[in-house]
């Protein structure tokens, strides 16, 4: 009488469905993705109920930190290159076409301009160890009036958003209202986060 | 048992010729799985899926601004004074001496500023009773999301409703402002300003110590 034979199976898993799977995910992630922009300054952006998205383009950001410093953005890189050109232009300086590169990959700049060049040309590691002053606002030297003024001839329709730190203090903020206003833009958003519950 | 191996394998391989092993065509794939999810892992580690979220504002153009502010009635209007502190003080103007009433003091929390507004709202705009008719007409499917939201701003913009008039001072932070504007939408004020302090008010918030 022949023995029943339990036939010997193998442990090894069919592992191509789990790696189609995982891959399939992996290549969503890819494509989903978008670094975050390298920021100079952290900001606490305060929060609120508002669920209007902001657009990922055509955007002009100002950053106002918790010291008061004013940093500047521009979301598209061709932009950031012709405003420079005519900030450069304005203000009678000269900046080599590395410069201006260099300054079409910074997402967000917050000082003088007569630091610019010297700013650009130093390493990644060496810009975040400086703590820049800030993009002036004071009247004398409205360089950020500028800068809005140049970006908003450079492209039409830029949106701007104001991304202010928490314990920004007031008289900052008006300040960059008044700017804005001056230079006619009466329309603007203010960043802000999602309400946590509770709060 | 072991005879069938060793018979068979006699009988077949007379000749002596040699053959290859028979070698599996199947992969080991973990190592590509595990560095399948550990990429995933990475990438769902520093994906930030979520956009910013913003509010809109809109400032009054500055040359039609002393014109704007005469044209509200005095008594619809209130004037919130951003103080230091995370306090509020807001007043309302008299509607017979033409006066500001004594300021009151509150705060950010639910039953502060948010109570104030929306008692106030609720008396000059009796409109607002009707916002959540509409809002379950929207949830049930009658009406799509941009009627709702035309009707809404023509309930939030109703004529006699409460216009509130925003004066941060120096002393407050920014969080103040965006919190305060944050209570128009959920008190659901349409008509809101934005506007400088004037030396008057920065007196009242002297006599009541917040300056």
């Amino acid at each position: 009488m022949p023995k029943v034979k339990v036939p010997r199976k193998s442990t090894s898993v069919d592992m191509t469905a789990m790696t189609d799977v995982a891959f399939l995910l992996l290549t969503f992630f890819m494509l989903a993705t978008k670094f975050k922009p390298d920021e100079p300054v952290v900001v606490d952006t305060p929060s609120s109920i508002s669920e209007i998205k902001l657009p990922e383009s055509g955007i002009m950001q100002i950053t106002i930190d918790k010291q008061g410093r004013v940093f500047f953005g521009i979301t598209e890189q061709t932009t950031r290159e012709t405003v420079l050109q005519r900030m450069a232009e304005k203000y009678n300086m000269k900046f080599s076409a590395e410069e201006i590169k260099e300054f079409s990959l910074q997402s967000t700049i917050g000082l003088p301009l007569s630091q610019l060049s010297s700013y650009l040309k130093m390493d990644a590691e060496a810009r975040k160890a400086i703590q820049t002053a800030g993009v002036p606002t004071d009247s004398l030297n409205n360089e950020l009036g500028d800068w809005i003024w140049q970006a908003r001839l450079a492209n039409n329709d830029i949106r701007v958003a104001i991304k202010g730190d928490r314990d920004a203090n007031m008289p900052t903020v008006k300040r960059v209202i008044a700017i804005l206003q001056e230079k006619k833009v009466n329309r603007f958003n203010f960043i802000t986060s999602m309400e946590k519950a509770g709060e | 048992m072991a005879e069938i191996e060793a018979g068979g394998g006699g009988g077949k391989h007379k000749g002596g010729k040699k053959r290859g092993k028979k070698m599996s065509t199947r992969v080991d794939f973990t190592p590509m799985v595990d560095l399948g999810f550990l990429l995933i892992t990475f990438f769902m580690l520093t994906t930030s899926m979520n956009k910013p979220q913003t509010m809109e504002i809109n400032m009054p153009v500055k040359d039609e601004k002393v014109e704007d502010v005469s044209k509200v009635k005095a008594s619809q209007a209130v004037t919130v004074l951003l103080a230091k502190d995370d306090k509020i003080v807001y007043y309302f103007i008299d509607p017979v001496s033409g006066e500001p009433q004594t300021p009151q003091i509150t705060n950010f929390s639910a039953g502060g500023i948010r109570a104030t507004l929306l008692k106030e709202n609720k008396q000059r705009n009796p409109r607002l009773d009707s916002i959540p008719i509409y809002k379950d007409m929207l949830n049930k499917g009658s009406i799509n999301e941009d009627q709702y939201k035309s009707y809404l701003s023509g309930i939030r913009g109703y004529k006699e409703a409460l216009i509130v008039v925003i004066k941060a001072s120096d002393k407050s932070r920014y969080n103040n402002l965006v919190d305060i504007l944050d209570e128009m939408m959920i008190c659901n004020i349409g008509r809101y300003a934005v506007v400088d302090i004037t030396a008057p008010e920065v007196e009242m918030l002297k006599t009541v110590n917040l300056e």
